[in-house]
């Protein structure tokens, strides 16, 4: 079915950049530096972990293989993860979680708004609906953390400086238009990414602005993960994401 | 706003068969279901939180219960839909439980008696209506559910549930949940 062929990997891509980063965000887990940024950050990850949950069990509804989401979460080998390299970033410290919480926020705020109002598939307005207002909370909340810490002491400032040079160049991939997405944007499943550049700009550069932060100029960005080419530490986060599943091949809850 | 949900799960149309006459089963089927309660907010039932979206009676003579989530990943999805069915059960009645997903829920369903019965529980109800994007900084005045000062603090937007908001009354000097607006 041509759907099954354009629409599954193109939804994978926005459920594995879900799945990643809210379980680079459970790595905070007992490690905040206070109880409410501890539960804020618990919540964000939840909030993207179950938007990756509905796009694994949909993506598996239109293949019609028989794969679910455990399937897709746990059981791809790690050239299979189609996210964007940005959301497999290590933590680090507080200033790089959050620095990497509002590009992504930043961009899939309004893109889910956009899948919203345009989508040809009706399950996928649903979700982006509901995702679209999830991301706003998280867009405000890593917004707020730059500013107060770009604009706040020597060392925040400092901090947050070296995320923006670590962190800045993966912003491209956001944008890029893989094979998959192209072929679902020409199919009407999803919008154009780059419909939303300018939107994310003007956010980036409105927190930059108020945190006295610079974004660098990068002529070459950072790609690679959409066609399954990750980083080091992407094998060392799927070998705790997958763990039990590989230990314990099939277990249910 | 009136919920599309609240036409849709009314009286008349529960307790109505495809052929007019009065579906006993189906009316007490819409009851029970109404009547179980949120497990993280059990003060309020699934029908005052708008999460219960129908109960209707399909050509083969099976009831469906349609629900829907509140947060894409709150942990009580599953506890609820459990919850529904166990009502049913309960009442006699086997009935298909259905996940729908389009469109979105909003704390905009959330009914009038909802919204008293949340504040009479310590928990500020959403306030206005569900929009997009916020400036940063930008905190709405919340009323404390206790006290009704507006004189109110945020804690956290991020509070014990995905649902909530944590405050902080400067007035009676307790903490407060808000019921954040999406």
């Amino acid at each position: 079915m041509a759907t099954a062929a354009t629409n599954v990997p193109a939804i994978l891509e926005i459920a594995d950049d879900c799945l990643i980063l809210g379980h680079r965000l459970s790595e905070w887990c007992g490690h905040a530096p206070m109880l409410e940024e501890e539960l804020a950050l618990a919540n964000m990850g939840l909030d993207l972990l179950g938007q990756a949950r509905a796009l694994y069990a949909h993506a598996g509804e239109i293949e019609g293989k028989g794969r679910g989401e455990d399937d897709f979460a746990f059981l791809r080998r790690e050239r299979q993860y189609v996210n964007c390299l940005l959301v497999e970033r290590e933590n680090r410290d507080f200033a790089h979680t959050m620095l990497r919480q509002l590009y992504f926020a930043a961009f899939m705020q309004p893109y889910c708004r956009a899948i919203a109002a345009t989508s040809s598939d009706e399950t996928l307005r649903g979700i982006a609906a509901k995702a679209e207002k999830e991301m706003a909370y998280h867009l405000r909340h890593a917004g707020e953390w730059v500013i107060r810490l770009g604009d706040g002491t020597e060392e925040s400032a400092a901090r947050m400086t070296d995320a923006v040079t670590e962190l800045h160049r993966y912003t491209g991939e956001l944008f890029a238009d893989s094979p998959a997405r192209a072929d679902a944007i020409a199919e009407g499943l999803l919008p154009d990414p780059e419909a939303v550049r300018a939107e994310w700009d003007a956010t980036i550069a409105t927190v930059f602005g108020e945190a006295k932060l610079e974004a660098p100029e990068i002529r070459v960005m950072q790609k690679g993960g959409r066609e399954g080419r990750h980083g080091e530490e992407m094998g060392h986060l799927l070998a705790e994401l997958q763990f039990m599943q590989r230990a314990y091949p099939g277990l249910e809850w | 706003m009136v919920s599309p949900v609240a036409v849709e799960t009314g009286e008349a149309s529960a307790a109505e068969a495809a052929d007019g006459t009065a579906d006993f089963e189906l009316a007490r089927a819409h009851a029970a279901a109404s009547q179980v309660p949120d497990p993280e907010v059990p003060c309020v039932t699934v029908a005052d939180l708008g999460i219960l979206r129908s109960v209707t009676r399909d050509e083969n003579g099976k009831i469906t219960v349609r629900l829907t989530p509140t947060y894409s990943g709150c942990p009580a999805v599953i506890a609820i839909e459990m919850a529904v069915e166990a009502a049913l059960l309960g009442a006699g009645i086997e009935a298909k439980i259905e996940r729908v997903i389009s469109p979105a829920w909003t704390t905009d369903w959330i009914t009038e008696e909802g919204r008293q019965k949340l504040r009479a529980y310590g928990i500020a109800p959403p306030a206005g209506s569900s929009g997009g994007r916020r400036a940063f900084f930008a905190d709405e005045v919340i009323a404390c559910p206790r006290c009704g000062s507006a004189d109110t603090a945020k804690v956290s937007e991020f509070g014990s549930t995905a649902c909530k908001a944590h405050y902080r009354c400067k007035s009676c000097a307790e903490p407060f949940d808000y019921f954040k607006c999406i």
